[in-house]
């Protein structure tokens, strides 16, 4: 038999996402944009060099990695919880001769997929605004994936475990948000104490803007074995405990 | 080969007995309805059939496969509706069928080759572009019954595939089910609906508490386990009832009470309705008995929430 693996469970989603490209890409874009321009130009003006380079430019690169997490998050919570809980889709797909590790996968993907949309279209506004330096800056296209990955598969444990929506502001409140402010996306991290900072250097946005904030500036990026390594260290290891997670919940 | 043969399962969660020894088999071809009180453990042994859920002891062979080994090989020849819907809201009728026949590995130009005749087996032709949410709840149900063909399958579970569609809906499903049984598809059906069951299984069994409590055909069923004839008499608020019960109870083989109304069940009620002829205050009616009765034997009166 012709097994078809997660793919169609990823094409499923794609299929809906497409009826609704336009709006959704303005939308998860219109955000950060926001928050990037404003801080950058207002907060920035004040502000000396950061490294050699000025406020927005180091701002952009932790917007990218921000953007992207926070859409592979809310797709792989939010979007994701819709489906297996509300509108029983992935009840439908586990009739068929899918099973769940294609569902879960196909889901990971997804999520990941929609994030490097989200990550591209900030990419292309802050090329347009000349904060791109040379092709290296080529090379964030497989840094904002292997972030996006990381966070779809983190998220999907959360919705493996969420009782409802609501229990999704905790995930934000308890984990993304302290994540952003000890990962350089806002200010350089020696900013901050130093086992603060140690802990943040670890955690998995960190690796994305120590990849991206060179590789903007046009600089190949130190330990890129290291940062890609824990990105998908962190993807396989969330993914594994994600897939049982929703095995428990579904199929006990 | 049974289509599914199913032995000494058992599936417990928490300390209860959902499935406590089930087994039966499933010819090729036939219709059959498994059917239980609410929480009698149908969904749950559906669920195991299909390999959705491991089972604690016994043995599952479905279309050939052991289940929940080959669970994803078997259900490639099984078509599911389940009980409640869970079309695709963002889709219209035909995308629905589209993206379904995908998850089977079907090509997406053979599945837009069998997506006229499955709507036209739904009578849903005009609905091809339509969305979800402006279809009515027999549409969405034939639509799902219609998605669970996608594949051309051999055997198709429906988990009480009327339940909540008026009578024109619910006779329209009916139809099309025989149909699919002449075409020698094995249907694998759950229901609460006494009429239904005798209407289209071949076979059937009943359990309760996860335990099968009768199995035969319709007929046999009502053969063996319930008088052939029944009469209902109802108090019309002038109370004689109970006196009436009292004085004629011998006329019947058995009799049950219920709230106002008292079931007599014979194997000859002339004498009965004789009685009830002259009796003041009491309606009746007169009816062959039917397979409700033999379920509400069997699995009694209170109800089950």
């Amino acid at each position: 038999m012709n097994r078809p693996g997660f793919f169609p469970v990823w094409q499923r989603n794609f299929l809906v996402w497409k009826k609704l490209a336009l709006p959704s890409i303005l939308g998860n874009l219109a955000d950060p944009l926001i928050y990037m321009l404003g801080l950058g130009y207002g907060l920035g003006a004040m502000l000396p060099e950061i490294g050699g380079q000025p406020y927005i430019a180091f701002l952009a690169a932790g917007t990218i990695c921000a953007s992207t997490m926070n859409a592979a998050t809310f797709e792989a919570l939010y979007s994701s919880f819709s489906r297996m809980h509300v509108q029983k889709t992935w009840d439908a797909i586990l009739n068929t001769p899918l099973g769940l590790t294609d569902v879960v996968a196909g889901e990971l993907f997804w999520a990941a997929t929609k994030s490097f949309f989200s990550g591209c279209a900030i990419l292309v506004v802050v090329t347009a605004m000349g904060l791109t330096n040379g092709p290296l800056a080529l090379f964030i296209l497989p840094a904002i994936v292997l972030t996006g990955l990381a966070f779809a598969a983190l998220g999907l444990i959360w919705n493996a475990l969420a009782p409802s929506y609501d229990f999704f502001m905790y995930y934000f409140t308890l984990f993304i948000t302290p994540m952003t402010l000890i990962s350089g996306v806002f200010f350089p991290t020696d900013q901050l104490p130093g086992w603060l900072a140690l802990i943040g250097a670890w955690l998995p946005l960190a690796q994305g803007v120590a990849l991206v904030r060179p590789l903007l500036a046009g600089e190949v990026p130190a330990d890129i074995a290291l940062h890609v390594g824990v990105l998908l260290a962190t993807t396989a290891i969330a993914f594994t405990i994600a897939l049982r997670l929703t095995r428990r919940r579904l199929l006990k | 080969m049974a289509a599914l043969d199913v032995s000494g399962l058992k599936k417990r969660y928490g300390d209860s007995d959902v499935v406590a020894g089930l087994s039966f088999a499933v010819e090729p071809g036939t219709c059959f309805g498994l059917l239980g009180p609410n929480g009698a453990g149908k969904t749950t042994t559906l669920r195991l059939c299909l390999g959705l859920t491991a089972p604690d002891a016994g043995d599952i062979t479905l279309a050939g496969r052991a289940i929940p080994a080959d669970a994803q090989v078997a259900r490639a020849k099984v078509g599911v509706v389940p009980q409640f819907d869970n079309l695709d809201p963002d889709f219209t009728c035909a995308e629905n069928l589209l993206v379904f026949g995908r998850y089977f590995g079907l090509k997406d130009a053979d599945v837009r080759q069998r997506i006229p005749a499955l709507l036209e087996f739904a009578s849903l032709t005009s609905k091809a572009d339509a969305r979800i949410a402006t279809l009515s709840g027999g549409m969405k149900r034939r639509l799902t019954l219609a998605r669970a063909l996608v594949a051309d399958p051999d055997i198709v579970f429906l988990d009480e595939p009327t339940t909540g569609l008026d009578p024109q809906a619910r006779h329209l499903i009916w139809e099309r089910l025989k149909k699919l049984k002449s075409a020698g598809k094995t249907l694998i059906l759950t229901t609460h609906f006494m009429d239904e069951a005798e209407r289209l299984c071949d076979r059937l069994i009943v359990i309760d508490h996860g335990r099968k409590i009768a199995e035969g055909s319709p007929r046999e069923l009502i053969a063996t386990h319930i008088e052939p004839q029944v009469v209902e008499v109802f108090d019309e608020a002038a109370g004689t009832l109970p006196a009436f019960v009292d004085a004629h109870r011998q006329l019947a083989d058995r009799v049950e009470q219920s709230g106002e109304t008292a079931f007599f069940y014979c194997r000859d009620p002339q004498a009965l309705l004789a009685a009830l002829a002259g009796a003041d205050g009491l309606r009746y009616v007169h009816r062959a008995s039917n397979l409700e009765d033999v379920f509400i034997k069997l699995t009694g009166r209170e109800l089950r929430d």
